[in-house]
């Protein structure tokens, strides 16, 4: 526990002293979109990986968050960590709704809701014009940002924040009780509900969690973009990589979805940048194939391969 | 003295398929006891029911003289209902400790040694840091049972956990089971291998199409003519 707390600090300070490092501001525009796959990911991972229950719709709980901050921004002119503990609120929310609809059941039945909660939401907002409805609304950044170079650069600090706390959240998680209770469930829900694990509450937890995360990493997209439209705030690419992240980087463990994210996210910024954007989708689409089929325990899982005495 | 479990006219229906019709017994505490029947006829219906993972239609079932036949399956199991599973189900991604500390953690007193020395009783000790899908038929078996003991049961159900076992392996787990019971736990013993049954049980009912068809001591349940009908194939 000590250990991870240092690391963390030691990751937020190392963020905060980047500015020193990089001077050109894109590396802060592509590294934010790095760190909210992590925060994305580590969400997923926590129902997804660790309770076996995949969530098809991680775009749509970005989305909430999101559209949540970018409503109250635009009402009330909420600061930021307002808007980012709302838009955790509202999708933390979503993700108890549609879990306490679902979960009651075994298998499929969330995953199915959770594709057509996203084909809703999106059709709801594409509606709602006070939010800009289809074609979007522009959101003006604050002027000033003290004690950061420029706003880029506070925006990814603050997802660097999230970051470590999505981390430290699923990293507690996996090595308590609950962590236990989740991978009973994914193993044998049967067996695991007669062996005194509340199936119910446990998946609901899970559920609203990882639902409140993706919220809050939605949250300081419209501010980060300046602008905000459904299209690209559901994106598939959001429950695809959200997904594909923790399975290609491994997901019994915290650090695979971290892994995942990174290299994957870095990636395809490298592939948007030097080759095309649409690029980046095929590069996703083929490294989730070749490590399903190959390697498919992840990163982590070739990494126990080669090293077995290692305890990762 | 309230028996321990006192199951009444519980029935339990599959979309017009009565698996359970109106079925009544009582358990004491402290008691071996032995259900047989042939398959099909809602042995496993009947545990499930009371084990919380089917829900009976009608009827009650009351546990320590309280009804239990309304709460979820981890409340049962809290208050003191354990059971095996006829089809092994392990925590495949656990090893055998761990295994033991999901009921352990849930269910039962949290204590680490408390694992270890029932991994001790069963014989699994050697096994604890296996990984639970590398297990051998009978390690599997005892590891349903001892996953079961970690809970801290008062009413143990085993659900054939000797089907498939030779006739050594049959006896290392019978005593097992002896053990337990020794101990102070209630035992429910569902099996096929009648020679167990006669050997474990001191009273026994057989279940045939959901309605117990004859219920005493293994001795009389063997002579009973319906018995011999329904099960025996005399």
């Amino acid at each position: 526990m000590k250990r991870f707390l240092i690391g963390a600090l030691a990751v937020l300070a190392l963020a905060a002293s980047m500015p020193l490092i990089f001077h050109n501001e894109y590396f802060f525009f592509a590294g934010y979109v790095v760190l909210q796959f992590i925060v994305l990911a580590t969400a997923w991972n926590i129902l997804g990986g660790y309770a076996g229950y995949v969530n098809f719709g991680s775009g749509a709980f970005f989305a909430v968050g999101a559209y949540t901050a970018v409503a109250l921004y635009k009402a009330f002119a909420l600061p930021l960590g307002l808007q980012i503990l709302a838009g955790a609120a509202a999708s933390g929310l979503l993700g108890f709704g549609v879990g306490m609809l679902t979960l009651r059941l075994r298998g499929i039945f969330f995953s199915i809701a959770t594709i057509a909660v996203a084909i809703v939401l999106e059709t709801v907002v594409l509606n709602w014009h006070y939010v800009g409805g289809a074609k979007g609304l522009p959101i003006m950044r604050p002027v000033e940002t003290p004690f950061f170079a420029s706003h880029t650069v506070w925006l990814f600090f603050v997802m660097a924040a999230l970051a470590v706390l999505a981390v430290g959240a699923a990293r507690y998680i996996e090595t308590s009780w609950i962590g236990r209770g989740l991978r009973a469930i994914r193993d044998n829900e049967v067996a695991a509900e007669c062996s005194g694990v509340p199936t119910l509450k446990l998946k609901l937890g899970a559920a609203t969690l990882s639902g409140a995360l993706m919220g809050a990493a939605g949250a300081p997209y419209a501010q980060y973009l300046s602008f905000i439209e459904p299209a690209s705030t559901f994106s598939l690419n959001y429950a695809v990589n959200a997904l594909a992240m923790p399975i290609i980087g491994g997901m019994g463990h915290w650090i695979g979805p971290v892994i995942g994210a990174v290299l994957l996210g870095s990636v395809q910024q490298i592939v948007t940048v030097t080759i095309s954007s649409e690029i980046n989708v095929l590069v996703v689409g083929v490294m989730l194939v070749v490590f399903v089929v190959a390697a498919p325990e992840g990163i982590l899982g070739l990494f126990r391969k080669l090293f077995p005495s290692r305890k990762s | 003295m309230t028996p321990l479990l006192q199951v009444k006219d519980v029935s339990k229906n599959f979309g017009g398929f009565m698996a359970l019709d109106g079925v009544s017994v009582d358990i004491a505490q402290g008691e071996r006891f032995g259900l047989i029947g042939p398959n099909g006829s809602g042995k496993t219906t009947l545990i499930n029911c009371v084990s919380g993972v089917l829900a009976n239609d009608s009827g009650s079932i009351r546990f320590d003289g309280r009804e239990i036949s309304g709460l979820p399956a981890y409340q049962r199991t809290r208050r003191g209902i354990a059971r095996s599973f006829q089809i092994p189900r392990p925590f495949a991604s656990m090893s055998v400790l761990e295994n033991l500390l999901v009921p352990l953690e849930y269910a039962g007193t949290g204590k680490l040694d408390e694992a270890h020395e029932i991994l001790k009783q069963m014989g699994l000790a050697d096994k604890a840091a296996t990984q639970s899908n590398r297990l051998s038929q009978v390690e599997l078996r005892k590891l349903e049972l001892a996953r079961a003991m970690a809970a801290r049961p008062r009413l143990l159900i085993s659900d054939e956990a000797m089907a498939g076992l030779s006739s050594n392996e049959i006896s290392e787990v019978l005593e097992i089971l002896f053990k337990l019971n020794a101990a102070g736990i209630t035992i429910v013993m569902i099996e096929h291998i009648m020679q167990a049954v006669m050997k474990f049980s001191q009273r026994v009912i057989c279940l045939d199409a959901g309605r117990i068809i004859c219920e005493g001591t293994p001795a009389a349940i063997v002579a009973h003519p319906e018995v011999q009908r329904a099960y025996l194939g005399a």
